[in-house]
């Protein structure tokens, strides 16, 4: 018996989300290709921020709607995510929290 | 808009300070709509914490004969992690296992459906699954809330969102917060049998433990936590967002690296992670509380920032149903007057100072820098584990005193006169 690590793509799914069909997560994408910083691309824990060709591409159905990325974009970056709580009873569902 | 349509108060967060406020309100018979944006209570919240039980108790008698706790924690440990070994400080408080309790785990999709049933049982109207976005404010004032298209109205707005505290943010009394006053928290809920659990973590059924960690964080400010549940643990790591950006690294793979350290693994082996899930958490301590009040609005629970640590307790959950409490006694006071200015409801203040919240979170106003002091999760942990190992071995070679073995071990790592000053601050924040 030993402990094996697990990817953050099987953690995400062992969740249970309501996924709605609009994001609940926008970014400004002028304001965000002057960041040079990019906080989001490492503070986020579900990874919702990533890169794909240079240009910054985000996943709101992973969102855990913790809040790490408005506090390190407004303070490291431009300010350029503007989130917002998703619609009532969307997102993610905590089953046992 | 019809009178019967305006509340005496509207709570926004049916988490432990908002439910609790709209249960006490409610129960002095106010017309109280309590607001969740979860398709349930507790949806949307976790915790990284155990909840104090005497201040809940206060307020809810004896809740622990109905109210879904975990486990009653009667094993305390702070645990230094070095790379391949660990220095623990373990306290075993059989007492601490019986009426009134010290703390429990628990399980916030439960917890918190039991708290907002409550204040259901005292007369207030539970609303799921409904977001509020934002404050419907006049001349300054704060009239109600808007969700959508739709606005209600009351004389008080209490705000018990959580600790992302964006409705504070609007009420303008706050501002941004700092990436270096704020953690992020992930944990994983590892389900284990019952009986796997009383036997690994030496206790008895319905007791559990309880396990600050420190150190094994790749240099960054913050730490780790493990609890007991019933049949599962909770196991997080809580790491400072500005040195996680700054640093480049990743919480997730953090907390995956603390399951390999041979301490944390042998404790969770054999268990299934049935649940990922995260939070911000206000670390900044008093100078992080905005203001609590405006015309018509109260700020509880950790959307005030409320949260004191004090590395052998971190308290969060029960300074929510405390502050909900006084938030409600607050409203209560200004309806004897009915004047919900802000200068009314100011009260709230001096009931959070009689509840002694604020003048904890004043006594140990040191404490976050301590916390932020890079030798605490970096040299110490590693050093009180490899002094302990060297002076736990026996060697065919001449031994040495102990304290000759501190100072070969702190070469390069910590000054004498580092630790001196690093004693002396411990001594000032704790």
């Amino acid at each position: 018996m030993s402990v094996e690590k697990l990817s953050l793509d099987k953690r995400l799914g062992l969740n249970k989300y309501e996924i709605d069909s609009e994001s609940h997560i926008e970014v400004d994408k002028e304001l965000c290709e002057k960041c040079e910083a990019k906080p989001c691309l490492f503070v986020c824990p579900a990874e919702v921020y990533k890169l794909e060709d240079g240009k910054l591409v985000y996943s709101y159905e992973d969102c855990l709607e913790c809040g790490t990325c408005i506090i390190a974009c407004k303070g490291m970056g431009r300010g350029a995510v503007n989130w917002k709580n998703p619609r009532g009873g969307f997102g993610i569902v905590y089953r046992y929290g | 808009m019809a009178d019967e349509e305006k509340f005496d108060v509207i709570v926004v967060g049916a988490g432990l300070a908002g439910s609790t406020a709209a249960y006490v309100l409610a129960k002095e018979g106010l017309q109280v709509l309590l607001i969740e944006r979860g398709r349930q209570a507790g949806a949307k919240n976790m915790t990284g914490g155990i909840i104090y039980s005497r201040v809940v108790h206060e307020v809810f008698p004896n809740f622990w004969e109905e109210a879904p706790v975990e486990r009653a924690i009667t094993s305390y440990n702070i645990v230094f992690l070095g790379e391949n070994s660990a220095v623990t400080l373990n306290l075993k408080a059989p007492g601490m296992g019986k009426p009134p309790y010290n703390a429990f785990s628990v399980l916030r999709a439960k917890f918190d459906q039991w708290i907002a049933g409550k204040a259901e049982e005292s007369g207030a109207t539970l609303v799921t699954g409904v977001t509020v976005d934002e404050l419907v404010m006049e001349n300054g004032k704060v009239k109600g809330i808007r969700s959508g298209q739709d606005e209600l109205f009351a004389d008080v707005v209490i705000d018990a969102e959580g600790a992302k505290s964006l409705l504070v943010e609007k009420a303008g009394l706050r501002g941004d917060f700092k990436p270096e006053d704020v953690s992020v928290g992930v944990k994983e809920l590892i389900e284990l049998p019952e009986e796997a659990i009383n036997e690994r973590f030496n206790v008895g059924g319905g007791e559990g433990a309880s396990y600050t960690l420190v150190g094994y964080t790749k240099g960054i400010a913050g730490g780790g936590f493990l609890y007991t549940n019933k049949a599962s643990i909770s196991l997080g790591i809580v790491a400072r967002i500005d040195m996680l950006a700054e640093k480049q690294v990743k919480v997730h793979e953090l907390i995956e690296d603390y399951k390999l350290h041979p301490f944390i693994s042998k404790l969770i082996e054999g268990g299934n992670v049935a649940e990922y899930s995260a939070q911000i958490i206000h670390e900044g301590g008093i100078a992080q509380v905005p203001r609590l009040y405006a015309d018509g609005f109260l700020a509880a629970g950790s959307s005030a920032c409320l949260l004191i640590n004090n590395l052998f307790t971190l308290r969060g959950m029960d300074l929510a149903v405390a502050s909900g409490a006084a938030a409600a006694k607050a409203v209560l006071k200004a309806k004897e007057r009915n004047d919900f200015s802000a200068s009314s409801l100011s009260t709230y203040e001096s009931l959070l100072r009689e509840a002694f919240i604020l003048t904890d979170m004043e006594a140990f106003r040191r404490t976050p820098s301590l916390l932020n002091n890079r030798r605490f999760f970096t040299v110490y942990p590693d050093l009180a584990c490899s002094v302990m190992e060297e002076l736990f071995s026996v060697n065919p070679a001449p031994s040495e005193k102990a304290f000759k073995v501190v100072r070969r071990h702190m070469k390069g790592k910590a000054g004498l006169l580092d630790v001196l000053k690093d004693l002396l601050e411990v001594y000032r924040a704790l």
